[in-house]
């Protein structure tokens, strides 16, 4: 019984690291940014949270509806403003951008909140959880992995489905002719920033309603956000999802046995992927 | 839409430099509304340089071009096309992953701006337009040399464009295939869009074009009826350094 629960908490912190991971798969796929800048910017809308519901009135749900939307606002700014100047430069341009954003926000972040831990309370939410026998599935796993999903599927039928979705892909294929038949491409990439910084806020507001953070915990979310994208299969973002479960499955199932190994077997895991199947479970159609 | 001169697109005095190789030098070139227009030249004349400073890829280092009576020098290749200039590559290039249909609707929502019903209607006639319907649920990736040169037509035409560049569409094909777009070029003079078409294949220009005009070291040498053109010594000399082929040569 008790694998069988490790399983079950595997299944549910796996759907927070492909919710992590989602809008970086994103951001790789459509524009080729690697954003190493990407876990701080969830933990940057964990603060902006926290701020909203210390110094406002605002319940812990629109504290977290305010602040994707912000993030969104945001995304669609950082894409046009800094990014778009660097993607012109080459990959290594924006390697190198994203890293100055991360050491920056880092910092900002320790200046204005000092290095202490904090927590978004939710109160009971926090601790509440479905029973069954000796399973325990919490309402927040369930959210994380309950967002992972929606944002996956909306993402997905955003692509295939709308104008600026099927125009995003163009854009990722060859941005050239993509503005030859009439799209912006600088917009486009900017929507799908904004998409990625919208997804990553709900991340990191959901990480910090399950633990503590910090301002350098966005580099671990990272790792472990990049891990699922990897073992996924670059630019695939069904690969992304079945990567981040993958990444929390391992982990839970080892921690079972011995805890101390835990993050270890995750990291295994992704070895044995890029020695294996360096193209991921689920490689993108057509490449 | 008031065009005092009467030219849907028009270069005036346009240079563009790369160092020291001079693709365009004081170049003036204009295309009336619904004309075929054919460009031969030389390698390195400066044809592809035209259609990128046309389209909007490359902007000229002096002159303007014009385009239904307004200045577009300074106006970027998305919103170009959006005013209705199309353009295929030599090389096609379609957005690979996606389906035919796609890349067809693509153009449509963007280029054309039409939405939902409208797009896919449009999509589907252009499809059918260039005999691309049965193909429509491919991968795009997964076509045939002349299925792509006709998916790079269609998505052109998907923009509804009033002015369309073709760079060498001919170019790798059979003979028979270069007759099948050849007919499908002149339906779209049939429906009033202005052509712009560079091509080595001369008997395909000749056999199409209103006019035609050589292009040689960024410069137009010669600009008129297809015939006099082909006859002019300068083109002759210039072009293929013999006698220009004629459709009986190449034949």
């Amino acid at each position: 019984m008790g694998l069988l629960n490790a399983v079950v908490q595997g299944v549910l912190l796996g759907g927070l690291y492909a919710l992590y991971a989602a809008g970086l798969s994103l951001m790789f796929g459509v524009m080729r940014i690697v954003n190493l800048a990407h876990g701080d910017l969830g933990v940057v809308a964990a603060y902006v949270a926290l701020v909203l519901v210390t110094h406002t009135f605002l319940p812990v749900w629109a504290a977290v509806v305010v602040t994707v939307l912000l993030s969104a606002v945001a995304g669609y700014l950082l894409q046009r403003l800094l990014l778009q100047r660097s993607l012109s430069s080459g990959p290594l341009a924006t390697l190198l951008v994203t890293f100055g954003l991360s050491v920056i926000l880092q910092n900002v972040l320790q200046e204005l909140f000092s290095a202490d831990t904090r927590s978004l309370d939710t109160g009971t939410f926090a601790t509440a959880a479905i029973h069954l026998g000796e399973i325990s599935v919490s309402y927040l796993g369930l959210l994380g992995l309950g967002l992972a999903l929606a944002t996956i599927v909306g993402v997905q039928l955003y692509l295939s489905r709308t104008a600026t979705g099927r125009m995003m892909r163009a854009a990722s294929d060859d941005p050239e002719v993509a503005t030859l038949v009439g799209a912006d491409a600088r917009h486009v990439y900017a929507v799908a920033t904004s998409i990625a910084l919208a997804s990553v806020a709900l991340a990191g507001m959901v990480f910090a309603m399950r633990s503590s953070f910090s301002p350098t915990i966005g580099s671990m979310s990272l790792i472990f956000a990049f891990e699922a994208v990897v073992i996924g299969g670059l630019g695939s973002l069904w690969g992304t999802l079945l990567g981040g479960l993958g990444l929390g499955l391992a982990q839970s199932i080892v921690g079972y046995y011995d805890p101390a190994d835990s993050i270890l077997a995750g990291h295994l895991l992704f070895l044995a992927v890029l020695a294996l199947r360096p193209q991921g479970i689920l490689a993108a159609r057509g490449t | 839409m008031t065009d005092p001169t009467h030219h849907l697109l028009e270069l005036r005095g346009v240079t563009k430099r790369f160092g020291k190789v001079t693709v365009a030098t004081d170049l003036d070139l204009v295309v009336s509304a619904g004309e075929t227009l054919g460009i031969v030249g030389p390698n390195g004349a400066g044809k592809t340089s035209l259609f990128a400073m046309i389209s909007g890829d490359l902007h000229p280092d002096s002159g303007a071009v014009l385009f239904a009576g307004r200045d577009i020098t300074g106006v970027s290749a998305h919103r170009r096309a959006r005013l209705g200039l199309g353009r295929t590559y030599q090389v096609p290039r379609p957005f690979e992953k996606m389906t035919v249909f796609e890349n067809v609707l693509v153009a449509a929502t963007t280029g054309a701006g039409t939405r939902g019903q409208a797009a896919a209607t449009l999509a589907g006639e252009t499809l059918d337009r260039t005999g691309m319907y049965d193909v429509a649920n491919r991968v795009a990736g997964s076509l045939t040399l002349l299925q792509r040169k006709r998916l790079e037509l269609a998505r052109a035409l998907a923009t509804r464009p009033r002015l369309v560049l073709l760079d060498e569409v001919a170019g790798g094909l059979t003979d028979p295939e270069v007759a099948e777009l050849v007919t499908l070029v002149r339906s779209l003079h049939d429906t009033g869009i202005a052509v712009v078409w560079i091509e080595h294949v001369v008997h395909a220009l000749t056999a199409t074009v209103d006019r035609l005009a050589c292009l040689a070291g960024g410069r137009v040498v010669a600009d008129g009826l297809p015939a006099d053109v082909l006859a002019d010594p300068t083109v002759r000399e210039l072009y293929l350094g013999q006698a220009v082929a004629t459709d009986e040569d190449v034949a």
